[in-house]
């Protein structure tokens, strides 16, 4: 469904997608794990065509998103759905017209009609009777799952997840990993989800991709991934702060760093 | 050589922003006129940069013709002329200070809070999350803007004159003494209709400058809360005074 030739994106110095290959298959949960800016994020961007890599492709359907023209960009975009890592929902419009804003763009469809899409989608994630807040009024956990009902308003093909369940209670975790699942299972919805939390991983992938400051070092089912060899991985998975992933990002000596100013 | 070489780095870099901003205001006027036309969308920014502005516009304009009625009258008198009044406050609020007040006042007003306003979509992802649902968010959020900055303003600047020259009125004819005839009669036949063409054309450049770089400083701005409160004063001072440089080219043109 969606594939990732040579991707590479730098931001000065930083390299936050070195050369990555990876594909993603129609209809399964793809992971993608990885520290804080490891460049999940950035990968996500790429993949959706928000930004444009240095150099690589990304097939998505049949189309190198790096290289179209905006129109069939545009046609492919209404079939995908985006969670953002900071929900982005709109300040200026209610809960409710948040939700049905896709379906005022680009569809004819009735009032009665949103009113009943809406208030199904706002259902699903539990939220139903907070029509009438603003994102202001919500809190944290509550504007994610808004973001996840204006998501799938539009009944995408492909959802890509930016940390989906960081930030939310263990509950509405439980919540949004099943709902992904069901998504996936019950409307057969590539799902592709960024993450760093890995139980909440564990339970949904069908594939895993571990970033690690730009590279994949690890990809496979979960068996596979924890199961590894790999010291990062298992280091990673296990979140122990000793290991061959350094905590800091500079290669220079601590102490060296303290005494000689 | 040093020096040299970062002289040109800096000149590349404001050329570099130039052209962006060009082609930013470009897209953004070609955007108006493709369909889907979103009306409401129009109707709210008017109703934002226009209709909000009235009160301000009003007092500015109010005191403005009142304090040329005031100082008119003090000059005039001395040559014997104050039947003069009324032509000096029409001319010299509809030629420059109805244009240029009017625009300082809606910049110190709408242009900051249109540059905060997309500063602060543009960091909590509002415009890829536009993006993501197939909506070019320079149509569907600066193209309105920009609309409305041009029907605004030319109409928030005709009612500027209005006030203004009934603010001159009301300290020279009813205060000071001018006979009322003369303050209209005078006024009627100096003011020439290339003074009122002069006064639109000015306000039409103004919204445009108004709605463009308060626009473009929010889209481009650093995506922190540091960049986007520095960008709302940058681009407060920078509409400011790019309203009396083109003021000054305009005026010199025309006359
Ligand atoms: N627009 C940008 N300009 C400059 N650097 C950037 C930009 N976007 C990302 N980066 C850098 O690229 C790297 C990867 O960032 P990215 O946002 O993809 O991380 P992430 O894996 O999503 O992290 P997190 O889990 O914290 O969201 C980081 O070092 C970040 O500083
Ligand atoms: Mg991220």
């Amino acid at each position: 469904m969606i594939k990732v030739e040579n991707l590479v994106k730098t931001y000065g110095s930083i390299v936050a997608s070195n050369n990555l290959n990876c594909h993603f298959e129609k209809g399964k949960i793809t992971v993608i794990l990885g520290g804080s800016g490891s460049g999940k994020s950035t990968l996500l961007r790429q993949i959706t065509g928000l930004e444009k890599p240095d150099s690589g492709a990304v097939h998505f359907d049949g189309l190198d998103l790096t290289c179209t023209d905006k129109k069939s960009l545009y046609e492919k975009r209404k079939k995908m759905g985006m969670l953002f890592q900071g929900s982005a929902l709109f300040n200026y419009l209610n809960i409710f017209e948040n939700i049905a804003f896709p379906l005022r763009e680009h569809t004819r469809i009735a009032d009665n009609v949103i009113k009943t899409i809406v208030t199904m989608k706002l259902e699903m994630v539990g939220l139903r009777g907070t029509e009438h807040l603003m994102p202001s009024q919500l809190s944290g956990g509550m504007t994610k799952r808004v973001g996840l009902a204006r998501a799938i308003v539009m009944d995408p093909k492909v959802i890509f997840y930016d940390e989906p369940t960081s930030g939310l209670d263990p509950i509405s975790t439980g919540v949004i990993d099943k709902l992904i699942r069901d998504l996936n299972r019950k409307l057969n919805i590539t799902s592709i989800v960024v993450s760093h939390d890995i139980e909440s991983c564990f339970r949904i992938a069908d594939k895993v991709i571990i970033l690690f400051y730009g590279d994949i070092i690890a990809e496979g089912t979960v068996e596979e991934i924890k199961t590894s060899e790999d010291l990062k991985v298992q280091q990673f998975i296990k979140g122990e702060p000793e290991g061959p992933i350094p905590f800091t990002r500079t290669d220079k000596n601590y102490v060296e760093d303290l005494l000689l100013e | 050589m040093d020096m040299a070489a970062s002289l040109g780095q800096v000149t590349i870099r404001r050329i570099q922003i130039l052209g962006r901003s060009g082609i930013f205001l470009f897209v953004s006027f070609i955007q108006v006129f493709t369909p889907p036309v979103r009306v409401h969308r129009l109707i709210k920014e008017i109703e934002f940069i226009g209709s909000k502005s009235f009160l301000i516009v009003f007092v500015t304009a109010l005191f403005t013709g009142m304090v040329l009625g005031l100082q008119g009258h003090h000059t005039l008198t001395q040559f014997g002329a104050e039947a003069l009044l009324g032509s000096a406050v029409a001319l010299s609020i509809i030629r420059e200070l109805g244009p240029v007040l009017c625009a300082l006042m809606v910049t110190g007003r709408a242009g900051s809070a249109i540059t905060a306003e997309i500063g602060i979509m543009k960091i909590t992802d509002q415009f890829p999350a536009l993006e993501m649902m197939a909506i070019d968010p320079l149509k569907y959020v600066i193209s309105p803007k920009i609309l409305a900055g041009i029907i605004s303003l030319p109409l928030l600047t005709a009612f500027f004159d209005l006030v203004g020259i009934s603010g001159g009125f009301l300290v020279g004819v009813k205060l000071l003494g001018v006979n009322e005839g003369a303050y209209f009669g005078k006024m009627i036949s100096a003011v020439t209709f290339s003074d009122i063409y002069g006064g639109i054309l000015k306000s039409l450049s103004f919204g445009v400058l108004i709605a463009w770089i308060s626009c473009f400083m929010g889209f481009f701005a650093q995506p922190t809360t540091e960049g986007v409160s520095k960008a709302t004063t940058q681009s407060v001072v920078l509409t400011s005074l790019s309203i009396l440089v083109v003021d000054y080219i305009l005026t010199s043109l025309l006359l």
